[in-house]
């Protein structure tokens, strides 16, 4: 069980900062308006504009992120693969070449139907 | 480094022969989406269908072949159990998927674009440009090979997975009704929240599970109870919330709050492809992990499903009396079903993890799923101006404008009230029979009592459609195309054929009881 004070420690000094930090700062923090404060935050770029009151809007970033998580996660059974290459002998390679085929069938009907368009 | 090197590594078998009914299925599934990738859009429903139904087909005659061959064995280094209930559950999966991709045929139930009005100018400009969703095939296909995994997962990764591959495309078929949006959209989105949530419940059980046992393996989880001593919390917790997971699915109280909401949302044939494949998928698969892996736990977990199947029974029966929408009436119904099966779950103790209750569970399974496609089929014909006529008030008086269409329901209705000459007595009957066997005397009379109550409700409708007068602005029975008008006759003549002769079903339900779950 003493092996675990220290995570037990660790955590209740996370948890203290965090609520610390958020406490503090609207006492000790300057309020200056700023228009780009009340944006949406989209990694530091221009916002993409939306619709007053909700509406429609492009998937367009969705679709991104799923498509780079499907390629990601091909990538992560990749590896493994590639460092046992020679062992796993023509079972492996096999099977692998089934996994990407079934990823590359899902990569041509996102191509054809134009998921990978930007507009 | 040098461990990993120099470790050897045998390449592991798989018996591609046995698990080829459900790699037909999911190859066609793939070529699907290729069709959607390379064809005119014009040509894909023309492609679309003839893949589906002829896999399915193919995937159900190598099914019976395997049957016939006798095939009983874990496929893939003991991962998939290719044995007696799974074969009998992949034949009873298939047999009802092919008869709602009948149903799913039909046009008018599927939304060309998210944000269209029915009837609207720019749903038929979504239309004009090929915006149908031919999609559904391929999804049915994945959902479909989902459920044939689920039951046959001798291994609770594979489950998870199963799960998964079975849940996600329900979720996305849940929001596609052409009527009703944001009924349908609501729908697939508390389904999807509702199924994340107990997928995390089922994950979390699975990993405590590991701990306990060094192995997810369900044959090695039933070792590690006799073996392991001293890890009862891990053993108690991970069972539970396994546990919770799977009854999540099934649709069993305190669980089953998602039932009507997404029966009612859903297009109506994926309703129908829903209550009656995922309900038999779910059971198998939870008959396997407590019969085959917690076997031996049964004096713990027995008395907390026999709160379940009460709870179950009760909330099923008494809620779906004060339903007025005919869509979550049979949502209650089902639930009610659930509780009905999980009394021969509950009864058989640990001795009696015998035959005839699993024989029996699977005829319940197979007449039900029958009775269920053919009542939601029904309901697709009822029509008002706006879709569907869900509200029960406006089938008051079908039975004097359309007495084949209400005498056909009426039929349906009696199998859910388990009345004889209907396929529902024998199911019941030995469902209750089984429980009886196992010791469980006291659920089986409150199954009875709230079999009672149940089929208060069903004859309510009855009476309604063939002694109340009409309503004067009383919905459309729509003509059915012939797809639709196959799964009618055809769940009505099953739903008769298995109430009068149900031996040889029964018999074969028996025959692939007998292997009970390999190992």
């Amino acid at each position: 069980m003493e092996l675990y004070v220290p995570i037990l420690v660790l955590a209740v000094l996370a948890a203290g900062f965090a609520v610390f930090s958020v406490g503090i700062a609207p006492f000790t923090g300057p309020k200056r308006w700023n228009r780009a404060k009340l944006d949406g935050y989209e990694c530091g770029i221009e916002p993409t504009p939306q619709p007053v009151g909700g509406g429609r809007f492009p998937l367009k970033y969705m679709i991104t992120a799923m498509l780079f998580i499907v390629f990601d996660i091909e990538i992560i059974f990749l590896y493994p693969w590639a460092v046992a290459f020679d062992k796993l002998g023509v079972f492996g390679l096999v099977e692998m070449v089934l996994f990407i085929v079934t990823v590359l069938v899902a990569y041509a009907y996102v191509w054809r139907r134009r998921g990978l368009d930007w507009d | 480094m040098s461990t990993l090197t120099a470790a050897p590594i045998t390449a592991p078998t798989i018996e591609y022969g046995e698990l080829a009914p459900m790699l037909i299925i999911f190859g066609a599934a793939m070529i699907g989406v290729l069709v959607e990738a390379f064809t005119p859009r014009y040509l894909r429903k023309s492609i679309q269908m003839p893949i589906t139904v002829l896999s399915m087909v193919g995937a159900f005659a190598l099914t019976v072949w395997q049957g016939v061959r006798g095939v009983r064995s874990a496929a893939a280094m003991g991962a998939i159990a290719v044995d007696g209930p799974s074969l009998f559950i992949w034949g009873a999966i298939l047999l009802l998927a092919i008869v709602s991709v009948l149903l799913i045929n039909d046009d008018d139930h599927f939304v060309a674009e998210a944000a269209a009005v029915p009837g609207s100018a720019e749903e038929d400009q979504a239309l004009s440009q090929g915006g149908a969703h031919t999609e559904i095939y391929p999804l049915v296909l994945f959902a479909v090979g989902g459920m044939m995994l689920f039951p046959a997962a001798n291994d609770l990764l594979i489950m998870f997975v199963a799960l998964e591959v079975m849940s996600l495309p329900l979720y996305l078929l849940c929001g596609l009704a052409r009527r009703r949006r944001l009924l349908s959209q609501e729908a697939a989105m508390k389904y999807f929240l509702l199924g994340a949530f107990s997928s995390a419940f089922f994950l979390y059980g699975t990993a405590l599970l590991y701990g306990f046992a060094g192995s997810v393996d369900l044959k090695a989880i039933a070792t590690a109870l006799s073996t392991v001593g001293g890890q009862d919390a891990l053993l108690f917790i991970g069972a539970a919330t396994l546990g919770v997971g799977l009854l999540f699915k099934i649709g069993a109280a305190p669980f089953q709050a998602w039932k009507p909401d997404v029966y009612q949302g859903s297009p109506t044939p994926i309703t129908a492809l829903m209550a009656s494949g995922t309900l038999i998928a779910a059971f198998g698969a939870l008959l396997r992990v407590f019969w085959v892996a917690l076997g031996d736990l049964d004096a713990e977990w027995t008395p907390v499903l026999w709160g379940v199947a009460i709870l179950t029974m009760v909330v099923g029966a008494v809620l779906a009396i004060t339903q007025t929408d005919i869509k979550r009436m049979l949502a209650y119904s089902s639930i009610a079903h659930t509780g009905f099966l999980l009394t021969a779950v509950v009864a058989t103790g640990k001795e009696s993890q015998n035959a005839n209750a699993l024989s029996g569970i699977l005829f319940y399974l197979l007449a039900y799923g029958f009775a269920t496609v053919g009542a939601f089929a029904v309901v697709t014909m009822v029509r008002d101006p706006g879709g569907e006529a869900g509200h029960l008030s406006r089938w008051a008086g079908l039975g004097k404008r359309s007495p084949l269409l209400a005498g056909i329901f009426a039929l349906f209705l009696l199998a859910f009230a388990g009345i004889p000459l209907t396929s529902g007595f024998f199911g019941k009957y030995a469902v209750f029979a089984a429980a009886v066997a196992g010791g469980a005397v006291q659920l089986v009379i409150v199954g009875v009592v709230t079999s009672a109550m149940a089929a208060f409700f069903y004859v309510r409708v009855i009476v309604l459609m063939f002694f109340s007068d009409p309503a004067p602005e009383g919905p459309t029975i729509a003509v059915p195309s012939m797809g639709t008008a196959a799964v009618v006759t055809l769940s009505a003549a099953a739903t008769v054929v298995l109430g009068v002769f149900p031996q040889p079903v029964l018999d074969l339900a028996h025959t692939a009881a007998q292997s009970l779950f390999v190992r």
